[in-house]
């Protein structure tokens, strides 16, 4: 059967259609990156700019009369304790429950399940800011006695909270992508619905389990308005889990609108954004690292 | 019947319906498989086979609106008040149509079974897996490199790989549905050698499409259809020119099916 010369074109048309969408998507992470960074290169070779006080110092000073110091570090290890300490609590909640409802539940228990997850997923961040703000904060004073409620826990909480309903879903996606035949091939050897889980399907959904895990990463860091609200927003090291901090991503929100533009206050803001963006780069390739080693060894 | 009625029966089945979801299967058979034979079951698409076998292990308890009437009996022991049904999955080895490497190494997908029943120690289970590999005529193919992913073996070896964990758990009863639908005739004709040798040690159920492989290697043939047992009987009688009915000829001559 032969084919019309229209026919053809179409096919054609759409073939690079298909392939514009594909290479559009690989342009647009490198332009994001190329304009944050060139919003803040300008101060990097200014000479006004250190890296290693960047990185090294926890004074973080952008606005001062009489030395402007840029030290991030109490920053930047504000988002990962916040960020780390939140996927302590999220990760095995939101993979147990994965497992629970993939493996463990009956069909109409599953659908109502799945709903109520998917409307914690659907609350805006500022809203659960305002819980941190009001609930978490006193009932964190009252429990732990701490003189403040907002601080690292806080946070930590509300991420948790937050990336539960991704590492859920696409948990549990990964879990009923693995082949039935590995479910009945294992029951049929005589393993519990325990072991079919932990020595069968855990390891068989790794690559899907780990998305799950670094979709939620990647949400806990970049979230802003939450642990804005939430953290104290208070610029230190924190020492326990009951110390105020401030991340990364609150610092912008709450200093780019008043950073002149083309200021060094600006640009340094731009480079905290080039930090960020870097952040996830890495966390992404490790994970395909791990994946591939893990795969390669067979 | 009359020779193999002297033997000990090893699965009695009575009555037996399997519905799902209200929607009739298996339509009250019984029959009985004897110690160390192979019994072929054939029939065509729909008639009910895997899901005799999947009642057998009880792995069609998983299935959801699944429903069993009637009796199956191992040993004299009805299956439907077993407590430990891990292991009677243990006693039942089941080979799939398609081979299903779990994704594990192949030392790993023989060991797999051994393990869960709380064998620990290295040196057992290396035999274990050595035994069962070789007699699933798969040892010289793979000896050198069991830490290979199962699912990298060929369709042929992947498939002896399933034979050989179906033996891991030293089954006393293996089930194979419709084992060569993947692989190619050579190596079908292998595994055939490896169940007739297989036969003195076990009892064999072998659900196949194949009416000459069921010719070639069973002592007996049940032919089902819709749920119904049309025949069983010896396998020379069933492909004889006058089995008892005149479906079975039509079946197994290629009329119909």
């Amino acid at each position: 059967m032969a084919r019309g010369r229209g026919e053809l074109a179409l096919e054609r048309g759409i073939e690079l259609l298909i392939r514009l969408c594909g290479v559009s998507a690989i342009l647009f992470v490198f332009g994001i990156f190329f304009f944050v960074f060139r919003e803040g290169a300008g101060l990097l070779w200014s000479g006004r700019f250190s890296i290693l006080e960047f990185f090294g110092s926890i004074e973080w000073y952008p606005t001062s009369q009489s030395r402007v110091r840029y030290g991030a570090l109490a920053l930047i290890t504000g988002t990962f304790s916040v960020t780390v300490l939140a996927m302590l609590l999220a990760v095995p909640f939101g993979i147990g429950t994965a497992i629970y409802l993939s493996e463990f539940c009956g069909a109409r228990r599953k659908e109502t399940l799945k709903i109520v997850v998917e409307l914690l997923a659907a609350i805006p961040s500022v809203v659960w800011g305002f819980i941190g703000l009001t609930i978490m904060n006193s009932l964190i004073i009252r429990l732990f006695g701490a003189p403040i409620g907002l601080n690292v826990l806080n946070g930590a909480m509300l991420l948790a909270l937050m990336s539960v309903p991704i590492i859920v879903s696409i948990g549990e996606d990964a879990l009923k992508a693995v082949p039935d035949g590995y479910r009945e091939a294992a029951l049929a050897l005589g393993a519990t619905r325990w072991q079919l889980v932990y020595r069968v399907l855990l390891p068989a959904a790794r690559n899907g389990l780990l998305a799950a895990v670094l979709l939620g990463v990647g949400r806990a860091v970049g979230e802003t308005m939450a642990v804005l609200m939430a953290t104290g927003h208070s610029i230190r090291m924190p020492t326990s889990l009951l110390d105020p901090v401030r991340t990364l991503t609150a610092t912008i929100a709450a200093e780019l609108g008043e950073a002149p533009v083309g200021s060094d206050h600006y640009q340094v803001l731009f480079l905290v954004g080039v930090l960020l963006f870097t952040i996830t780069f890495i966390v992404n390739m490790c994970a395909v690292r791990i994946v591939r080693g893990k795969r390669g060894r067979g | 019947m009359v020779a193999a009625s002297e033997k000990a029966k090893r699965i009695e089945v009575a009555d037996l319906r399997l519905s799902y979801g209200g929607r009739e299967v298996v339509r009250g058979i019984s029959f009985d498989v004897y110690a160390n034979e192979i019994l072929a079951i054939i029939g065509p698409a729909q008639s009910g086979k895997s899901s005799l076998l999947r009642a057998l292990n009880r792995t069609l308890d998983f299935v959801p609106g699944a429903m069993v009437r009637g009796t199956i009996q191992i040993d004299g022991e009805d299956i439907a008040r077993v407590r430990d049904v891990e292991a009677l999955r243990r006693r039942v080895g089941m080979v799939a149509p398609l081979p299903v490497g779990l994704p594990l190494t192949v030392y790993d997908n023989v060991a797999f079974a051994p393990r869960m029943s709380g064998v620990r120690k290295r040196a057992e289970v290396d035999e274990i897996v050595e035994r069962c590999l070789r007699r699933a005529a798969l040892w010289d193919e793979v000896k050198d490199r069991l830490d290979l992913l199962g699912t990298r073996l060929s369709g042929g070896q992947q498939q002896r790989l399933t034979i050989a964990r179906a033996l891991s758990h030293d089954p006393e009863i293996l089930c194979l549905d419709e084992f060569s639908i993947a692989i190619d005739p050579v190596t079908t004709m292998r595994i055939e050698d490896v169940l007739r040798e297989l036969r003195s040690q076990l009892t064999i159920l072998l659900v196949t499409n194949l009416t000459q492989q069921a010719r070639r290697l069973s002592d007996r043939t049940m032919f089902l259809l819709e749920g119904e047992i049309i025949e069983i009987d010896r396998t020379d009688i069933v492909f004889s020119d006058k089995p008892a009915n005149r479906m079975t000829y039509e079946y197994v001559h290629g009329v119909f099916g």
